[in-house]
């Protein structure tokens, strides 16, 4: 995660400004996950850097308050155990807090538990902590909820395709909870400052519903927004910081049942 | 306005010091929007959208790009409020920490990074920092603030500012300084840690 070698400890300080390409964004806060210390000093250093944010004021127009608040009436608040695929990392890193000694990744576990739902005897999980990761994630009690939430279902469907660029892709459907689960294995590394992301799609229209690091790999992650009526969810790759609108050609399109 | 910010010389203590009244109330607004309170959320839009807009307007140095990300952030927050953790931190550090993180992703998306570093361009590295030391708001702990970014050696302030201000990476910093890009990390991390230290010190 350091460039050129050095202390990836001092990743902390590029980290807390934003300053970080999305990959090694990604590897940094998988560090975190398992570094106690490097949590404590983020956000040490987070509330420092938030001072500096705090120096001017500037007052919007009163049009910027008005769209907001009116805004905010049509926007669905997140609730606690609802939440993305960040949560899970949290609920991982719980689980691993709780079981000293495992060297496994906590967003990457998360993300092969939910892969091996979704896939089922799919030959890539073959993974010998499979029941040591199942049951971490079991424990976890926080944001793993969110994703198992919408694994278990009991409407839950699942959608599976073969991308573009060769990953394997699903998505989890759970038009009760009104929630879907993108999960994705073997997605390549994107070159630059890149990163996927993910839409809903209905009636020719896409909406954003979230970005998943450029480091790619095993991913699973809540689509962000509400399933309302979509009939598709589409995976792009976007500049760092996601488009409003996709920029390039999906990689796939997986149309989700109604 | 009451922004409950206050604006006495103890009115906003550095991250460890009890929090002053007007920072409690914003967390007990903010607190209570992600309860669905829009009438909180409207006192947390009030008293935060200023700083938000403030640091948009920055980075993005743009009226217009600077309100949509105004907008963009405080429905976020709306959207987000049931994360925010008071034990963790004041409401106005996180609703801060977010605003940064999509005015750097708005920059870099507008502009290339080769058009940011030549914006701060090679002679005008100080520039970025004494025009927000000329316009911070008159608040003590503001002035702290800066009196302690001012306090840093030049070397541990540029890639503080290059980075926060002006939406650079660690590797288009290094690349402005031309100093390796480790040593840009290891000083981005030690200006920061002086900076907290100095704050807290009060001094």
């Amino acid at each position: 995660m350091t460039v050129g070698g050095g202390d990836p400890h001092d990743d902390v300080g590029a980290y807390t400004l934003h300053a970080l390409p999305p990959d090694e964004e990604a590897a940094f806060e998988n560090h975190l996950a398992s570094c106690a210390a490097c949590r404590e000093e983020a956000a040490g250093l987070a509330a420092t850097a938030a001072m500096l944010g705090a120096a001017e004021h500037r007052t919007p127009s009163p049009e910027v308050r008005r769209r907001v608040l009116a805004q905010i009436g049509t926007v669905r608040q997140e609730r606690h155990g609802e939440r993305g695929g960040e949560d899970a990392g949290e609920a991982v890193r719980a689980a691993r807090r709780a079981r000293r000694g495992k060297r496994v990744l906590g967003f990457a576990l998360a993300a092969s538990v939910a892969a091996a739902a979704a896939f089922g005897g799919i030959a890539w999980w073959q993974h010998s902590e499979a029941d040591t990761a199942r049951e971490q994630v079991h424990e976890a009690n926080a944001g793993a909820e969110a994703l198992a939430g919408v694994l278990a279902a009991p409407d839950a469907t699942i959608s599976t395709a073969r991308l573009a660029d060769g990953a394997t892709a699903g998505v989890v459907t759970s038009r009760a909870k009104g929630e879907a689960a993108f999960i994705a294995s073997g997605l390549p590394r994107l070159s630059g400052a890149k990163v996927y992301e993910l839409w809903y799609e209905e009636g020719g229209a896409y909406r954003a519903a979230g970005l998943l690091p450029g480091a790619g790999g095993e991913l699973a992650h809540v689509l962000e927004g509400p399933l309302d009526g979509a009939t598709a969810v589409g995976i792009t790759v976007e500049p760092a910081g996601g488009s409003r609108q996709p920029t390039t050609t999906p990689l796939g399109v997986i149309a989700l049942p109604a | 306005m009451d922004d409950g910010a206050g604006t006495g010389a103890d009115s906003e203590g550095p991250p460890g010091r009890e929090r002053t009244a007007g920072e409690s109330r914003v967390d007990e607004l903010l607190t209570r929007a992600a309860g669905g309170d829009e009438q909180a959320f409207a006192g947390v839009y009030d008293t935060l959208a200023p700083p938000v807009m403030g640091l948009a307007f920055r980075v993005l140095r743009d009226e217009a790009q600077a309100e949509e990300v105004t907008q963009e952030v405080m429905v976020e927050v709306w959207r987000t409020a049931d994360r925010f953790r008071p034990e963790r931190g004041a409401a106005r550090n996180w609703v801060l920490t977010l605003a940064h993180r999509r005015a750097v992703d708005r920059v870099r998306s507008v502009v290339s990074g080769r058009a940011r570093e030549l914006r701060t361009g090679a002679r005008d590295l100080d520039r970025p920092f004494d025009t927000v030391a000329e316009e911070v708001e008159e608040r003590e702990e503001h002035r702290r603030v800066f009196r302690c970014l001012a306090e840093l050696s030049r070397q541990l302030r540029l890639p503080l500012v290059l980075a926060y201000y002006e939406g650079l990476t660690y590797a288009e910093v290094a690349d402005s300084l031309a100093t390796p890009a480790g040593t840009i990390k290891s000083r981005m991390r030690r200006g920061l840690r002086r900076l907290r230290e100095c704050v807290e010190s009060g001094s």
